[in-house]
């Protein structure tokens, strides 16, 4: 039985009256891939805002490895290892692809109060940019610029930005959105090439995908998480199936 | 490959070095053929008027450290002018005026001013930014209008220009010409490699998506706030400049019509681009002295040759000159 690594302790927020995470108790094993699914403004995407950081939860505690980070700004969280990629594609357009993955390797390396030197020529940012780009399938658009990319190259530009930032827990939100069934395909191998290296949390609506690389999934409903375990089990809850799977339960 | 890769652009042959670098270059060799061309000309007119153009080319630069590498729209820039200019200005009223004493002053009241408004206006965004630095920027105007020792409202002439080790060295044009010269130097190199540093590349990637570094890690707050210090302490030099130059300080050098002016030939010029910068300051006051020998209403052609540029020349004249000069 691997270790808990990411804890989430009667985590809440509201949006005015609403209740948007009411009461989330989650464990995440050290090295699992696990899936948060369900319907459209159950609340997924603002559960990740509130475990990366970019939404303050009301109340309840998050602990990373047994420490807690609730209070924790997003790029203290970084530093602690827990890296987040964004629904909607989120890089930096201007910037070659190198230089965007390079740019998270550098966050990492060393201080970035230095004010002489050409950052984009340092080697050792660059080998291990580059690392990671060959990781996701990317190296040969290294010299690209970010803003020109195909749509799901920059999915796999967001998962190197990702990856170079070394995480110790990955939370992914809808790395899959919005891409073909081609592009798809690509990016799914390659999560299943990273699990059992890193944890990863991950939200998405394929559900094909979902079943295919969960360890363990938990369902998100209104909020709250009305259940949690094995693809299998999860497939054959009758509280999901009548919750989000939206079958008439005989 | 990683090697094509990363080098790129290190490999370029001479010929494109110097095709890149061909602007800067251009405008600095004529910066530094004035005052011998000048002699043969009006000697006097022509040397004030292009040390005003490099002490505003050094604030537009300064300004272009944060609005154009950092998109944040400081609109109280010329505060910093002040202070620099106020520095010189209050000192010598007191007998003070050796430049080692009023240099450090001047850099240091900026670098001050820029470290308090700067962490307060930088936890705002966008819109609330702009009115945040203008109201700043206006306080310290008014702060100079309420300095009745020091002038007033009508300010204050100097008893004469900085002296160095208690030498009159800079009371020659020609002098302080050079001095003015080696400063814009000195900014502009300084700037470029600010600008391609890993401090200035964390600068660079908030303007693009300040999200996105927040999420690889960085806490942009404080970079910006450095950025803000420097770009103050650098127009604060203008400023300790300026007041030596027009012998004069008074609270015209704050206003907000100033700071908007700064913002003015830093778009001119070509936002981001150092040497637009000083490009902008150069068209922006050369346009404004001599369009008046043309015609009284050369503000009806100044307006809109500003107007013309924005909508239609994208990078500024800079973008305009790539253009002509080649490929876009």
């Amino acid at each position: 039985m691997s270790a808990v690594i990411l804890r989430l302790e009667h985590l809440c927020k509201n949006y005015g009256a609403l209740a948007v995470t009411q009461d989330v108790n989650l464990a995440l094993l050290e090295n699992e891939l696990h899936a948060i699914i369900g319907p459209n403004g159950a609340g997924k995407t603002t559960l990740i805002h509130q475990i990366s950081g970019l939404a303050p939860s009301d109340s309840g505690r998050i602990l990373l490895e047994s420490k807690e980070i609730t209070h924790l700004t997003m790029p203290e969280r970084v530093h602690r290892g827990l890296v987040r990629s964004f629904q909607i594609t989120s890089i930096l357009p201007g910037f070659s692809v190198l230089e965007n993955v390079a740019l998270a390797v550098q966050a990492h390396e060393g201080s970035s109060f230095r004010f002489f030197g050409r950052a984009a020529g340092e080697a050792k940012l660059n080998r291990q940019a580059m690392e990671a780009l060959e990781e996701v399938g990317l190296a040969d658009r290294a010299a690209r610029r970010a803003g020109l990319l195909s749509h799901g190259e920059k999915r796999q530009l967001e998962l190197a930005i990702a990856l170079a930032a070394k995480p110790k827990v990955l939370l992914l939100d809808e790395p899959l959105a919005g891409t073909g069934p081609e592009e798809s395909e690509g990016l799914i191998a390659l999560l299943q090439s990273l699990k059992g290296r890193i944890t990863i949390l991950l939200i998405e609506h394929d559900m094909d995908a979902v079943f295919a690389l969960a360890d363990r999934i938990s369902v998100l409903v209104y909020g709250q998480i009305i259940a949690t375990g094995s693809p299998a089990e999860i497939r054959e809850n009758r509280d999901v199936r009548v919750a989000y799977l939206g079958e008439e339960v005989a | 490959m990683e090697k094509a890769v990363v080098s790129s652009s290190e490999t370029a042959a001479p010929p494109a070095f110097l095709r890149r670098e061909a602007v800067p270059l251009l405008l600095f060799a004529l910066l530094l053929v004035v005052p011998f061309v000048a002699r043969f000309f009006a000697e006097s007119y022509l040397l004030s008027l292009f040390m005003r153009v490099m002490i505003f080319a050094i604030a537009a630069l300064s300004l272009d450290l944060i609005l154009g590498y950092g998109a944040l729209v400081s609109f109280g820039h010329a505060a910093f002018l002040g202070f620099g200019a106020y520095a010189v200005g209050i000192l010598a009223a007191h007998g003070i005026t050796e430049a080692t004493l009023q240099l450090p002053l001047a850099l240091l009241s900026s670098a001050v001013f820029a470290l308090v408004t700067g962490a307060l206006s930088l936890r705002t965004k966008g819109v609330y930014f702009i009115m945040i630095t203008l109201a700043f920027g206006q306080m310290a105007f008014f702060l100079a209008v309420s300095l009745a020792a020091y002038g007033g409202d009508d300010g204050m002439t100097l008893p004469g220009r900085s002296r160095l080790f208690g030498l009159p060295l800079l009371e020659d044009d020609r002098a302080l010409y050079a001095l003015i010269f080696l400063a814009l130097g000195g900014c502009y190199l300084l700037s470029r490699s600010l600008v391609i540093s890993r401090f200035g590349r964390v600068i660079r990637g908030a303007r693009e998506n300040p999200q996105r570094m927040a999420a690889i890690g960085f806490p942009l707050f404080r970079y910006q706030l450095t950025m803000y210090v420097i770009a103050g302490t650098m127009c604060g030099l203008a400023g300790f400049l300026f007041a030596n130059q027009t012998g004069f300080v008074s609270p015209a050098y704050m206003t907000w019509q100033r700071s908007g002016e700064l913002i003015v030939m830093v778009v001119l010029g070509g936002l981001g681009s150092l040497h637009g910068a000083i490009l902008g300051a150069a068209a922006f006051l050369l346009l404004e002295e001599w369009l008046p020998d043309f015609t009284e209403h050369w503000k009806m052609i100044f307006g809109p040759f500003l107007v013309l540029v924005v909508l239609f020349a994208r990078g500024g004249l800079l973008g305009a000159l790539r253009r002509i000069g080649g490929r876009g």
